[in-house]
């Protein structure tokens, strides 16, 4: 498949005297698939904020596309990157959020329009073509010039997803994305992912309580606990026979929900 | 019945200056609150300081004071001329209620929910997009009605310029009134009603402004 496009090395993170993440060595292919899975307050989405650029590591690299994100050399020495440097890098990385994050001044088409018209992507009318057809695509087509406060929670969650993919983005980022969700609109939000699944092209690191989701979508699954990825593997192996007493226990409690 | 006649002509007369300070002042204390709000969250630690002092100096000295001082204090000090007296009564007022408005505009746009910005960076928005685009829009809907009640205020606040002799409402009444003193209560009373009838599409403004700043922000 080769090389990543995404690689964590040595990736410590902590926040005061709590270290979240002791370590994290992790690398994601093109297309791949990858769901983080593991107790609360383990680190998840704590590593896909960082690759986001809403979290600095501690200490260790993240490389995109081979790309140093937060560090850059300047005048032959690596220092802490700025603005600018994060942001010509991060363009490749779109994420979707747990509570939407919809701009609530603006119609969800302007939603989608607006990071694309602002980056120049296209002239404007080619821009809306474009956010209609990702709106239809994600089944609001019918609902453009509504504002986010006028939609449910779960057409809220699918229009964060037509806004992110406008961008194009190589690797896609799902922080626990059906979690602030009713549980009856928790479907039409998975039915969507997965359909961007299998069109394949496009990484996506989910960061997910729905194991069932998990196990049909991911091409690799991690475990994480306290900080350390504890187990990973292929879905079918790592759900069915997991290898570690922590991952047993946490399925555990799991399936008796 | 005449004196009401007589006395409402007089006030006429002073209507144009109380309206030039008042539209002049609110312009520009507006861009006063704007610049200084901004400066008040930007992350230079200078421009910050700097604004603060000047925000916590004009907020804690009366308007008053402030407008003897430009009128009479600084030109004898040091010789500092702000030319004619509309010119200082309007620098007084707006720079008076820039610092007050300027406390809005900084608390509203620390109040826009720390996930828009999140969002903004994760569409890869550069900082100054994400101000003008997110935050900025969705801090102003925030800071409309009470933007409004300190519209009404500097109203009221430009009664205080016939102290630097200029001619205004309340001038010309004074001046009515010193030659009429028994006709004091129907002065009074019809200036009273002169600044109400000022005051209404400000508190229309400020009233539509609270049905539409409900619309369209999100808050922490």
């Amino acid at each position: 498949m080769g090389k990543p496009i995404v690689n964590y090395s040595k990736i410590h993170k902590s926040f005061g005297d709590v270290d979240v993440l002791k370590g994290i060595n992790l690398d994601i292919k093109p297309g791949e698939k990858v769901a983080l899975i593991g107790p609360s307050g383990s680190g998840k989405t704590t590593i896909i904020r960082m690759l986001m650029t809403l979290e600095q590591p501690t200490s260790g690299t993240i490389l995109v596309n081979g790309e140093n994100l937060w560090q850059m050399e300047k005048k032959g020495q690596l220092v802490p990157s700025d603005d600018k440097h994060l942001h010509a890098i991060r363009g490749d990385i779109g994420m979707v959020f747990q509570h939407f994050n919809l701009f609530p001044h603006m119609t969800i088409v302007e939603n989608c329009m607006l990071a694309p018209a602002l980056a120049k992507k296209n002239d404007k009318k080619e821009v809306k073509i474009q956010a209609v057809e990702m709106l239809e695509k994600v089944g609001l087509g019918d609902k453009i010039n509504l504002y986010p406060a006028q939609l449910s929670g779960g057409q809220k969650q699918r229009v964060a997803m037509a806004r992110a993919l406008m961008m194009k983005p190589k690797v896609m980022l799902f922080d626990e994305v059906t979690s602030a969700l009713d549980p009856e609109l928790v479907g039409e939000v998975l039915e969507v992912i997965r359909d961007l699944a299998k069109e394949g092209e496009m990484a996506m690191i989910l960061v997910t309580h729905e194991m069932d989701f998990a196990l049909d979508i991911a091409d690799r699954i991690l475990f994480l606990n306290e900080g350390v990825i504890e187990e990973e593997g292929p879905p079918s192996e790592l759900l069915v026979n997991p290898k570690s007493e922590r991952l047993q226990d946490f399925l555990a409690r799991f399936n008796k929900r | 019945m005449n004196s009401i006649m007589d006395i409402s002509l007089l006030l006429l007369k002073g209507i144009k200056i109380t309206l030039i300070v008042l539209a002049v002042s609110i312009v520009i204390s507006t861009l006063i609150a704007f610049v200084a709000g901004l400066s008040r969250v930007s992350s230079n630690v200078l421009l910050n300081k700097f604004t603060g002092v000047y925000v916590e100096i004009f907020r804690g000295t009366s308007l008053i004071i402030q407008l003897f001082w430009f009128s009479y204090a600084l030109p004898g000090l040091f010789n500092i001329h702000l030319g004619s007296d509309i010119w200082t009564a309007v620098i007084a007022i707006s720079l008076n209620y820039g610092a007050y408005m300027s406390e809005i505009v900084r608390s509203s746009i620390l109040s826009v929910s720390h996930g828009q910005t999140e969002a903004s960076v994760a569409l890869n928005l550069t900082k100054f997009q994400r101000m003008r685009h997110i935050i900025i829009p969705q801090a102003i809907r925030m800071m409309l009605p009470e933007y409004g009640n300190y519209l009404i205020q500097i109203l009221k606040a430009t009664s205080l310029v016939s102290l630097i002799g200029l001619t205004d409402l309340l001038y010309y009444g004074n001046i009515y009134r010193s030659t009429h003193l028994s006709e004091a209560p129907t002065v009074y009373m019809l200036i009273l009603v002169f600044y109400f009838v000022l005051a209404l599409p400000l508190i229309a403004f400020t009233r539509k402004m609270e049905v539409f700043s409900k619309k369209g922000v999100a808050q922490e």
